[in-house]
């Protein structure tokens, strides 16, 4: 691109920020007479640019606000609401027409007839007094030709009268672009111009914008001769240096550090010697020169902001609420590449306080508050760390309605999103495609929002974190690194290898021991470790597994068991996701330099970049986010992360499963719950009756099953056995070897053809069959008393009709058998819609029991259906839940569950379901 | 002899084969080197280490071409090449010396060569006592798409 263009469109680009926060300050204080000059300056300049630059279309716009401001200036038209609007889209127009120009490097096609209109109604429509001759005026600046101006000009006066009058402006500025209107002014009313042309001012500057370069063209070496010594205490003040000179520099000093601290490394080791005092000089000179260049990318955060008074502006007045911006710290300074990557999440952020946080004024003042709402933005220094905070006094975040929301996008169940704390509620506004606005708004509720910005400000290593009241406010609090360049990090080593990790997502280190000998213990649940760390449950990883970095040396501890005495848990925070790392040694902090790692690595995204340290050797920088996104999948399979992070509530949904072997070495495993005692029998007590095996087991007969008819029985010693009761009777199933009890989720996967199988389930990573209990029983009752007998098992009257609605075919495949040995006809359904279907068809039930999770409609929402008609509403429910908090029967109770029964409590769902029947068939 | 047709390659051993690495991109000969392991790279990734500073990525030529790993526990040198203005360090055996070859003496690739070969070799070229396989740097480091498409 043209330099010249760069420049202008560099420089207009940040005047229109300054008009955009001046004007709203000006509306705010109309009496303010600098803030309208400096305005009026700002927009004259951005004209005559343009027109230098022969961009016709901009310096219409351009000088048609300036027309406006003119009037503004000469107190010919006061400052209202409209009038700021109107040239605040004059503003708006000259953005988008600049970003045209930044793409194509020309000026868009189209004209702007009825914005200038406007414009011009406002300059002239209201004060007729001056209308006639200013509007002649216009339209003459508009038809006049540069060419002819330029002519005229030349006319007007001699070239050599103009230089006399010029110098010493080309002298003060040679940017055309940064001539200031009065110094023009003053420059044009001293040169002798065309008498015919009245002294307006947005006509004057056309010919003066071509002075410089008239000048400069006819007297080079006039103007050079003059321009070193009178060079303007401004200029010498501050230069324009290109950033990617910087980002080099920047580059360089980050070597120099490296090179620094390769040094004082070899050199600590030694003595006094005649390096320590050089070395010494060049250590300070380094981190001075470290310090000053980082103080060239930092900028003050007040360049992010600038844009906001303007967006609340707008925002108030779309939206018709009172918003009072307030900003603190606006001096702050941070990274210029920080500073960009934050700018657009701090105006989201700004945006939704202001659009979702902020109630109306009627609102407020209903709720006792003053009508005009407060949007705080603060920024300030802490700990190498930049903290920005964006609070409001709004109405705060409603819990019931993210909830609700939760539920509808199906991020969480409501079991699950009880037993979670606000705050933890409050965080799903967080993730992606999460809105709470009823309504899509111009502003915000599009959806995409708070996810974007927490990945955008996590990807520069930063948090947001989330504090809200409702009735009172939110208050957002992003905390980001100063800089990207240099970061601190801990230096860490796992089997045998070195890496490192940033500081600031390191929470705590916590030193561990997996036999139980210290404080803190690893635990394994299936295998998977973790850590219970004060009043939580820490997923951990180990570094070396994720890594795949199982070496040699690492089995051999493992096998002699030295190894895991001691234990490094790094405590890491990602979002709201906290997990331990867990690694052999722990060194120091170390200062590094992150560079990127070659770009056929670039695909690791375990790894952040990658450092040489102080010693020289190269290290890798292990990336947090990557290790969470890795083994977020690894640990909690198809679960989200932050279902891991409320590990408390899933493990409600595992299931304590007791692994045996019986007939082949396949596990097989059977819910706990279920077993009443594990007995082992002696070989010798087992006899034999009608051709069943039986043992006399606490005074009674109990018949022994084997899972096969071939199993094999053990000749001598002592026989493993689970047994099972059911009201007074006892059945021993007989297995070969009782191996573990596990806690896992029981997800059958595949249906069994086998007899007494239910299915198989992955446990422990192993496929295992999951024996069907109700079918041992069946085969051990059903032979020992014979069919008849079974219906007056555990009942009352001969046939009560039990329909069981629930999802999981392993429940209805696990509790039909046992409903049935019971005595009842049992039918089931897969939904709550599959029962309702039967209640249609007429078909009448002495009792039901339903699950209480189950995809779309809930057991709470069933319950209800049911009361509401009265076909089924005399029916008893009992509810069948794996969450068995006082809250759940309570809500259990008020929707009209008769009782409430943990799902493998099976005495229990037994013994109510009598006590039911009874008591309804009491009612009745 | 007009001087554009000749070019001079910096010969390297790598069990037992000769390979030629055009003199003009090789930027360094390194002796010892103090390797960094990368977990989860490809394999044809030996590691990272510290060239004055600069971080070089370090290519295992021999699993690269498919070859076994070296038995011998020797000293393994390294020759360092630039692609795209990152620095590489291709693992090797042994270096020789720099030879000029005439460009129309190349030959091509026998058919019968291994792909793994063919893929990364540039020709092949007849000298007195050993044929010379000529390496294509950007051809040699090319298994970074393969890997990453299959990561």
């Amino acid at each position: 691109m043209d330099d010249l263009l760069s420049e202008f469109l560099t420089e207009t680009n940040e005047n229109i920020g300054i008009v955009d926060a001046a004007l709203v300050a000006l509306e705010q204080n109309p009496d303010d007479g600098s803030q309208i000059d400096n305005i009026f300056r700002l927009v004259h300049t951005i004209k005559g640019t343009c027109g230098f630059l022969g961009l016709p279309r901009l310096e219409a716009v351009a000088h048609a606000g300036e027309n406006v401001l003119g009037k503004i200036r000469d107190k010919e038209l006061t400052v209202t609401a409209d009038v700021v609007t109107i040239i605040l889209e004059a503003m708006d127009v000259i953005k988008d027409l600049l970003e045209t120009l930044e793409q194509t490097e020309l000026e868009p096609e189209g004209n702007d007839a009825d914005l200038i209109a406007r414009l011009n109604d406002v300059a002239y429509g209201t004060v007729t007094a001056s209308a006639g001759g200013s509007s002649n005026v216009v339209e003459l600046v508009e038809e006049v030709s540069e060419a002819d101006l330029e002519a005229a000009f030349a006319a007007a006066a001699g070239p050599d009268e103009v230089e006399a009058q010029i110098r010493p402006l080309v002298s003060q500025e040679v940017r055309p672009g940064e001539v200031s209107e009065a110094e023009l002014e003053a420059a044009f009313n001293a040169a002798p111009g065309p008498d015919d042309e009245p002294d307006e001012p947005e006509l004057v500057a056309e010919p003066v914008m071509e002075i410089p370069v008239v000048a400069e063209k006819k007297t080079p070496e006039v103007a050079a001769k003059d321009h070193a010594p009178k060079e303007t205490s401004l200029a010498n003040q501050s230069i324009r240096v290109n950033v990617e000179l910087l980002e080099d520099l920047m580059t360089m000093v980050s070597e120099l550090v490296l090179t620094r601290n390769q040094l004082l490394q070899m050199v600590r080791g030694m003595d006094d010697n005649e390096f320590t005092v050089p070395l010494q000089r060049l250590s300070h000179v380094t981190t001075e020169l470290q310090e000053g260049l980082m103080k060239t990318r930092m900028q003050p955060i007040g360049n992010a902001w600038s844009k906001l008074p303007r967006i609340i502006r707008d925002l108030s007045n779309d939206l018709d609420k009172k918003i009072d911006l307030v900003m603190h710290g606006a001096e702050t300074e941070l990274d210029r590449q920080v500073l960009e990557m934050i700018k657009d999440p701090l105006t989201h952020m700004v945006r939704n306080s202001a659009d979702h946080g902020l109630e109306t004024p009627k609102e407020r003042l209903a709720a006792g508050k003053k009508d005009t709402g407060r949007v705080v933005l603060d920024a300030y220094h802490e700990g190498g760390h930049i903290i920005i905070t964006i609070s409001d006094d709004g109405r705060g975040l409603n819990s019931e309605k993210i909830k609700a929301k939760v539920i509808e996008n199906g991020l969480a169940s409501e079991a699950e999103l009880e037993t979670m704390s606000i705050q933890q509620v409050q965080n799903f506004i967080m993730r992606p495609g999460f809105s709470t606005a009823d309504k899509v708004t111009n502003v915000s509720g599009r959806g995409v929002g708070m996810d974007v910005v927490r990945s955008n400000i996590e990807k520069i290593g930063g948090t947001v974190e989330l504090k809200s009241e409702e009735g009172k406010g939110s208050v957002f609090t992003i905390k980001i690194p100063l800089t990207l360049a240099i970061v601190s990090a801990l230096i860490v080593e796992c089997a045998g290898e070195r890496f490192a990790v940033p500081q600031i997502s390191v929470v705590e280190l916590v030193r561990a021991s997996t036999d139980g000998r210290s404080e803190n213990t690893i635990e394994l649940i299936n295998e998977a470790p973790v850590l219970r760390l004060r009043d939580r449950l820490l997923p951990l990883i180990h570094l070396n597994e994720i890594l795949r970095l199982e070496t040699a040396a690492d089995e051999i501890a493992e096998q002699s068991e030295v190894k895991g005495d001691e234990e490094f848990i790094i405590v890491t925070q990602v979002g709201a996701y906290t997990f331990g790392i867990v690694v052999d040694r722990v060194f120091d902090t170390e200062e590094i330099v992150v560079k990127p790692v070659a770009p056929i690595l670039r695909h690791l995204s375990i790894f952040s970049g990658n450092t040489i340290l102080g010693d020289g050797s190269v290290i890798m920088i292990l990336d947090p986010n990557g290790i969470a996104s890795q083994t977020g999948e690894n640990l909690v399979g198809d679960h989200t992360i932050e279902e891991e992070m409320q590990r408390d509530t899933s493990e409600n949904d595992k299931v304590a499963m007791l692994i045996c072997r019986a007939g082949g070495n396949e596990p097989k495993a059977v819910p706990l719950s279920l077993v009443a005692r594990l007995e082992e029998v002696d070989i010798e007590t087992i006899e034999r009756t009608n051709d069943q095996m039986v043992v006399q087991y606490r005074g009674k007969i109990m018949p022994l099953v084997t899972m096969s008819d071939n199993a094999t029985i053990v000749e001598t010693g002592r026989q493993p056995i689970l047994v099972f009761t059911d009201n007074d009777r006892t059945m021993g199933l007989v297995v070969d070897e009782i191996v573990d009890i596990v806690e896992d989720h029981l997800n059958v996967e595949m249906a069994s053809s086998v007899e007494g199988m239910i299915g198989s389930a992955v446990i422990r990573g192993k496929a295992t069959d999951i024996i069907d209990v109700g079918y041992y029983l069946q085969k051990c009752f059903g032979d020992w008393f014979g069919g008849g007998e079974t219906a007056a098992f555990g009942s009352e009257s001969s046939s009560q009709k039990i329909l069981l609605v629930d999802d999981s075919p392993f429940f209805r495949n696990m509790l039909v058998p046992l409903l049935s040995v019971a005595g009842y006809e049992v039918s089931t359904a897969e939904n709550p819609t599959e029962a309702l279907e039967m209640r249609e068809a007429g078909k009448e039930f002495d009792i039901i029991v339903s699950d209480i999770e189950m995809p779309g409609m809930d057991g709470f929402q069933f319950a209800e259906e049911v009361l509401k008609d009265e076909r089924w509403a005399g029916t008893p429910i009992i509810a069948l839940s794996s969450h068995t908090t006082p809250q759940d029967f309570d809500r259990g109770r008020q929707v009209g569950f008769s009782d409430y029964v943990a799902k493998f409590d099976r005495d229990a769902l037994m013994n109510t379901l009598s006590q039911t029947l009874r008591a309804g068939g009491g009612a009745r | 002899m007009s001087n554009y047709d000749v070019q001079e390659y910096v010969t390297v051993t790598i069990a037992g084969q000769m390979f030629g690495i055009p003199v003009l991109q090789v930027h360094d000969v390194l002796g010892s080197i103090n390797l960094t392991n990368i977990p989860l790279a490809p394999p044809e990734v030996a590691g990272a280490l510290n060239l004055r500073g600069r971080i070089v990525t370090c290519i295992d030529v021999r699993k690269r071409l498919g070859l076994p790993a070296r038995e011998e526990t020797g000293q393994r040198m390294s020759v360092v090449v630039e692609h795209h203005g990152e620095p590489y360090a291709l693992l090797i055996d042994t270096v020789g010396e720099v030879i000029n070859l005439k460009s129309e003496q190349l030959e091509k690739n026998p058919a019968t060569l291994d792909p793994r070969w063919r893929e990364v070799s540039a020709g092949i070229y007849r000298t007195q006592d050993n044929l010379l396989v000529i390496l294509q740097i950007e051809r040699l480091l090319d298994f970074a798409g393969n890997a990453s498409a299959a990561a």
